[in-house]
């Protein structure tokens, strides 16, 4: 168990090493922290929350210097903060959402390609029928079928990204199952459910890792296209999508309504791309 | 072969049952029922509505119901639009959808192509830069970002193009069709970039060259057909991609097309409507990919066998 992990650890640091020397992946990272930091601990260094309205000053223009930098919307709410706070939901759905699908992709894919046989067919079919579904639909439905709100856009998020991780895991998992140390794991005298959480899944951690960071930008978008359509996060809680929806329909007269909003929903997901391919770059170096 | 297409049409008719029966059940769980919305009426004028589109009926009854209407191609009336039929409002949304994502589907395919090709022969010039900037932001920056950002460019402040509607003829398809390119541009340019530099590699490639065949022919007939693979798979979840988009693109540029009649329906429990657009959106989908299946199996062999 030591001697695996020590060497599974030192391929993740030489991995993570290449990872570091890709620069612009790298100056991807140090942005998106910089965006996150903001958004979480920058609504604290104002007065008021984003829900909050400022009677004297409505639909106040951009003044730096001003307690309002970005000026207030048609309520007299503060923009940044609002955005800042918009920021906290997107980003907190995007993270935590493709952990949980991640999750549950690996987990099941590692369960299915470990059992193979008949247990393997029918947990693929399930996959591949819910594959054919239309997305968007599925992800409607479902947020409608849970009462909307945060809580039914991540479940619903969640239930239609889980696919992906399954599939690939599945596939990983497969030809691992033949190995030889899961064949001695078995002979040892390790149960099923042992087998895939201590060996199969950590095993396809690589995978997991690539994969896993092209599911963030995934689940933000996701977020940020639902809100935008009035089905997910609503008003007057912030997200990007319903910030960006407010600022189309008011950007013939005031443009900064879309892009705040809109340019760092860009940037965060410009980062979350880069990152992810230079992960791929250092993960699986064959793919190229 | 015949084999192949019959099994995938099966799979296809399978998904596309389960699709249905799926959205039928969570639209009737969902909270509020199509008449929840309106203007406050007395008990039995509700109930006398709901009775005359069967509502009052148990769950079960009601799907049989709409199977028995299905199997007659009759999808029933709207329950938002109470004089027209589903099949009404499919049948007038529908072109406008269809040409959007018809044009988009093109344009994308065109221009993605040629710059992959471009980027893979002169790797790292500058067209391949311009190529990778290109996508990068055709991924990154979303529709609905771009799309209202274009429409202030190009329709409020130069004037050009329409702001939406459907007006202008086919100077109102423009925007719309670009701002759905986009992204697709992005992703088709990738993959062919990185298949087409694959193939320059085989030793097919070579032994073309060295029996003599000039450079142009071996890229025509041989490189190309060879790259293109990965590219083909494509056109399944290239058609999803347009779907999932064309929602957001007739919101943003006010097209009457079907994506936005899903998105008002699922919101006023329009249950007919929402039945048709789900049954139109999953089986196109899935002859979208039952087709690319068949045309990959067709152009390598090695696919047929396949599971």
């Amino acid at each position: 168990m030591t001697a695996d992990a020590a060497g599974s650890t030192s391929t993740l640091h030489l991995q993570f090493r290449r990872f570091r020397q890709n620069r612009l992946a790298m100056v991807s990272v140090a942005i998106l922290v910089l965006i996150v930091l903001a958004c979480f601990l920058g609504p604290h260094a104002f007065p008021f929350t984003g829900e909050d309205a400022d009677f004297e000053n409505i639909a106040a223009p951009v003044n730096l210097f001003s307690i309002h930098p970005f000026g207030t919307d048609d309520f007299g709410r503060d923009l940044l903060v609002r955005v800042l706070e918009g920021g906290q939901v997107s980003l907190s759905i995007g993270f935590l959402g493709a952990l949980v699908a991640g999750g549950i992709g690996v987990l099941y894919g590692a369960i299915a390609g470990y059992a193979g046989g008949r247990l393997d067919g029918l947990m693929m079919r399930l996959v591949e029928v819910l594959y054919g579904f239309p997305y968007v639909i599925l992800v409607i439905l479902l947020s409608l079928l849970f009462g909307g709100g945060t809580i039914a856009l991540f479940a619903a998020i969640v239930f239609t990204l889980w696919l992906t991780p399954a599939v690939i895991v599945r596939a990983q998992a497969q030809s691992l199952a033949q190995k030889e140390f899961v064949q001695a794991a078995r002979a040892g005298g390790m149960t099923g459910g042992q087998i895939v959480l201590e060996h199969i899944v950590p095993n396809c951690i690589s995978v997991v890792i690539v994969y896993g960071s092209l599911l963030v930008p995934e689940v933000i978008l996701s977020e940020s296209f639902l809100s935008f359509l009035g089905i997910g996060i609503k008003e007057p809680q912030a997200s990007w999508g319903n910030l960006i929806q407010t600022g189309t329909s008011a950007m013939d007269t005031d443009l900064r309504l879309l892009l705040l909003p809109g340019t760092l929903l860009a940037m965060v997901l410009f980062c979350l791309n880069f990152i992810a391919d230079g992960l791929r770059d250092a993960f699986d170096p064959n793919d190229r | 072969m015949l084999r192949f297409i019959g099994k995938r049409l099966w799979n296809g008719a399978l998904t596309l049952a389960a699709l249905v029966t799926l959205t039928f059940f969570v639209m009737r769980l969902a909270p509020g029922g199509p008449f929840s919305r309106t203007r406050k009426i007395s008990p039995d004028v509700q109930a006398n509505i709901e009775a005359a589109f069967h509502l009052d009926e148990p769950v079960w009854q009601q799907f049989g119901r709409f199977v028995w209407g299905l199997l007659h191609l009759d999808l029933g009336p709207s329950t938002r639009f109470r004089d027209y039929s589903v099949g009404d409002i499919i049948a007038s949304g529908l072109p406008y959808s269809l040409t959007i994502g018809f044009w988009a589907i093109v344009v994308a395919g065109l221009i993605g192509v040629a710059l992959g090709i471009a980027g893979a022969l002169r790797r790292n010039g500058l067209t391949d830069y311009l190529a990778g900037t290109f996508g990068v932001i055709g991924i990154a920056i979303p529709i609905f970002v771009i799309g209202p950002v274009f429409q202030l460019i190009f329709a409020l402040k130069l004037g050009w193009l329409p702001v939406g509607g459907w007006g202008a003829g086919w100077r109102s398809l423009i925007l719309p069709v670009v701002v759905l390119a986009l992204p697709n541009i992005a992703y088709i340019s990738r993959l062919t970039r990185t298949s087409m530099i694959e193939t320059l590699r085989e030793n097919y490639i070579r032994t073309a060259r060295a029996k003599g065949i000039g450079w142009r022919r071996t890229l025509m007939r041989h490189s190309l057909t060879g790259a293109l693979l990965p590219v083909v798979a494509y056109i399944g979840p290239a058609t999803a991609a347009i779907i999932t988009g064309s929602i957001l693109i007739e919101t943003i540029f006010a097209v009457p097309g079907i994506g936005r009649h899903f998105v008002d329906a699922a919101l006023n429990r329009d249950y007919p409507l929402v039945m048709g657009i789900t049954l139109l959106y999953g089986g196109l989908l899935i002859l979208f990919n039952i087709g690319t299946d068949v045309v990959r199996a067709w152009m390598d062999p090695r696919l047929r066998h396949d599971r």
